[in-house]
């Protein structure tokens, strides 16, 4: 199998073969992009300084490079080079566009989120804090844990289970088409459809209410679907070599899948499950429906509400005051951190575990 | 590499004789007991939605007017969402895009190969932030930063309608929402796209560069037809997102249930799920039936969009093979 194309820039020609060429049309010097970009940065700098906005001056020099560089070339090289270059520079600066509200939002998190957070902040409750008293988001994270463990309790069971039946006991059945079917539709569950639905069934069942419960069913039933095809990708990747040598020692069949099919699969599996976790963990609008919001600590998941970092977030954000933006912001910083450090453990699990295709 | 991937049961002879039997059937039975009823958990899963949603939201159709946020009926209340879901989804997709599409060629055939793994690993990072973070990013600092933007839209644009009505002093208007929801839907598109993109076959782009075709014209006539299925069915599943995200939109737009055209002013079309969210303190039965309907409503419309993206994806897994 080929590696995908890529473009890039062939071996050098010689200066001999350059002049040599009279077939070849008159080509744009290597350096000609760098030239126009130190070109074009310089008229935004020019841009920024006159108009006093950083917006401006970055506008100024992708527009500045978007016509110099296409101009160049249609001038030397024709006009269908032009447009090749023109879709270059398109492309680059799509790229460059996408860094900025990135960097900004991580920097502005950092930055906002390192002056609100401190030892009382992480330890301390809000309950009866009032005006600018310190108060913290202990509750908030003790909850989002609760929570999150709750969901994962339930979805990492069912979502292995299942895709274990999907991939090695109902291959091409009915049922197993049905499954997938509806592990799609699930997917596509927008997050506070999750919510309220974990809010329908406990006000049916033990009248309206809002409980850390709810707010883990809530998030199960998103985590599921991304449990299961995590989890059935790994075990399509497990070569059926050693299923069958398996059997053909005489092995049962769940022997062979506890005991070779899934320890085979176990660091895709897992990575898997953590990369679900990190996802759900930010989810905001079904906790806020399903669990509610409080300023106490309460542990307690069958017990009035809890509240949850996402849902902290977003009620000191409601407050709109100084304080409550500066809370908040602290409270994105340790989400930001919990989801962050959460990929990396998924990382070096998959690294530590990466499949081993021996053939 | 063997061609079945079943187990001894099919290399025995059939039912009526008698079966080879190992020393741990009821270990057998008992596991295949157990991974069957976790996939028949999910169904019962989602049917229990769609019943609980459905018992709790059917009254919602029906209640006191007064439960409708000044609107008549459900339907006139349910019409003004469904409008302002679908356009603040369709802004971003106009705004998100290009840009994603940019970027998945960036990945998949632009960049220098030192760069091209980075820029997938930080728009995963960009995927991986929780929505909450970019509604706050959005209200406290995109929207007043971009404010500005606002007023001399309305004073070079006003005849647009989009931009006629008096600009916003704070920025929290559809404008800003749609900026910052295309920034959410954008990982997902990248991601789809750049994967696509770099199955083409080799010899097809090979064939078109050999035949003296530039870069762009490689990607034009050998890259895109090959991925024009699945880049639709990408950008389907990000609207698919967008039409259900909710922090987002109901921290970054101040909104009422309205049809309007204007995506500058201070009184904005609401989406269902902001609806949803604004109002998820209420706690008298008939204006939480309404809230549920207004979730069923969404549920539908995204099912809609998603299933349509998955049937354009198979149609063009048929056409390729």
């Amino acid at each position: 199998m080929l590696a995908p194309l890529r473009f890039e820039r062939g071996p050098r020609m010689s200066t001999q073969q350059k002049t040599a060429g009279a077939l070849q049309h008159a080509r744009l010097p290597g350096w000609a992009p760098g030239v126009v970009l130190t070109g074009s940065a310089a008229f935004g700098g020019l841009v920024w300084l006159l108009s006093g906005n950083v917006a401006f001056g970055v506008a100024g020099l992708i527009l500045a490079f978007l016509i110099a560089m296409p101009l160049w070339a249609t001038l030397v090289e024709g006009r269908r080079a032009g447009v090749d270059r023109a879709v270059t520079a398109m492309v680059w600066s799509a790229f460059g566009v996408i860094l900025i509200p990135l960097v900004w939002l991580i920097w502005l998190t950092v930055s906002k989120g390192i002056e609100a957070i401190n030892m009382e902040f992480l330890t301390y409750s809000m309950r009866s804090v009032v005006g600018d008293e310190q108060g913290g988001l202990y509750h908030a994270l003790l909850g989002t844990l609760i929570v999150t463990g709750i969901a994962a309790l339930i979805s990492v069971p069912i979502g292995i289970f299942a895709a274990i039946y999907l991939i090695e006991y109902g291959r091409g059945t009915k049922l197993s088409k049905a499954i997938t079917f509806l592990v799609d539709v699930m997917t596509g569950i927008p997050s506070i459809v999750a919510g309220l639905f974990a809010f329908a069934l406990f006000a049916l069942v033990f009248g309206p209410g809002r409980f850390g419960l709810a707010g883990g069913i809530a998030l199960s039933l998103l985590m599921v679907p991304t449990v299961v095809r995590a989890t059935e990708e790994m075990l399509k990747l497990v070569p059926d070599d050693l299923r069958e040598a398996s059997y053909a020692l005489g092995v049962s069949k769940w022997r062979t899948i506890a005991k070779v099919v899934l320890p085979t699969s176990i660091g895709g599996i897992v990575t898997g499950v953590v990369l679900a976790i990190a996802r759900v963990i930010g989810e905001t609008a079904p906790l806020l429906v399903a669990s509610g919001f409080t300023n106490n600590v309460n542990t307690n998941p069958v017990d009035g509400p809890m509240m949850t970092l996402p849902v902290f977030i977003y009620t000191q954000y409601t407050q709109a005051t100084e304080k409550g933006a500066l809370y908040a912001w602290g409270g994105a910083l340790t989400l930001i951190v919990i989801v962050m450090l959460l990929n990396l453990v998924a990382r070096i699990i998959g690294k530590i575990y990466a499949p081993k295709t021996g053939h | 590499m063997s061609t079945s991937l079943d187990s001894p049961p099919e290399l025995m002879p059939p039912e009526d004789e008698p079966q080879l039997e190992g020393h741990s059937t009821f270990g057998d039975r008992f596991f295949r007991f157990l991974a069957t009823s976790a996939g028949v958990a999910i169904m019962v899963a989602l049917a229990l939605v769609f019943l609980f949603l459905g018992l709790e939201g059917f009254p919602g159709f029906d209640v006191d007017p007064s439960n409708y946020d000044g609107k008549g009926s459900f339907g006139s209340l349910v019409l003004a969402l469904l409008f302002g879901t679908t356009y603040a989804a369709i802004i971003a997709l106009i705004i998100a895009v290009p840009f994603a599409i940019g970027v998945a060629l960036f990945i998949s055939h632009y960049a220098p190969r030192w760069l091209s793994k980075p820029t997938a690993y930080v728009i995963d990072l960009l995927a991986a932030v929780p929505s909450v973070v970019f509604g706050l990013w959005g209200g406290l600092a995109f929207g007043p930063y971009i404010q500005p933007a606002h007023v001399w839209l309305h004073e070079h644009l006003s005849w647009l309608p989009f931009f006629s009505p008096t600009p916003s002093a704070t920025g929290r208007t559809m404008l800003t929402a749609g900026f910052v929801l295309a920034i959410m839907i954008l990982p997902i598109i990248t991601s789809l796209c750049r994967e696509i993109f770099a199955q083409t076959p080799r010899l097809h782009e090979e064939a078109a560069l050999a035949l003296g075709a530039t870069r762009w014209e490689t990607v034009r006539y050998a890259v895109f037809p090959y991925a024009r299925s699945g880049m639709v069915s990408a950008v389907m599943l990000g609207l698919g997102r967008a039409l259900g995200e909710t922090m987002a939109v109901s921290m970054v737009l101040s909104s009422a249930p309205i049809i309007t055209l204007g995506i500058i002013g201070s009184e904005n079309s609401r989406t269902i799920a902001a609806h949803i969210a604004q109002n998820y303190k209420e706690t008298t039965p008939d204006k939480v039936a309404v809230l549920i309907a207004c979730g069923l409503v969404l549920f539908a419309f995204t099912f809609a969009v998603n299933a349509l993206a998955r049937y354009i994806v198979q149609r063009g897994e048929r056409s390729h093979a």
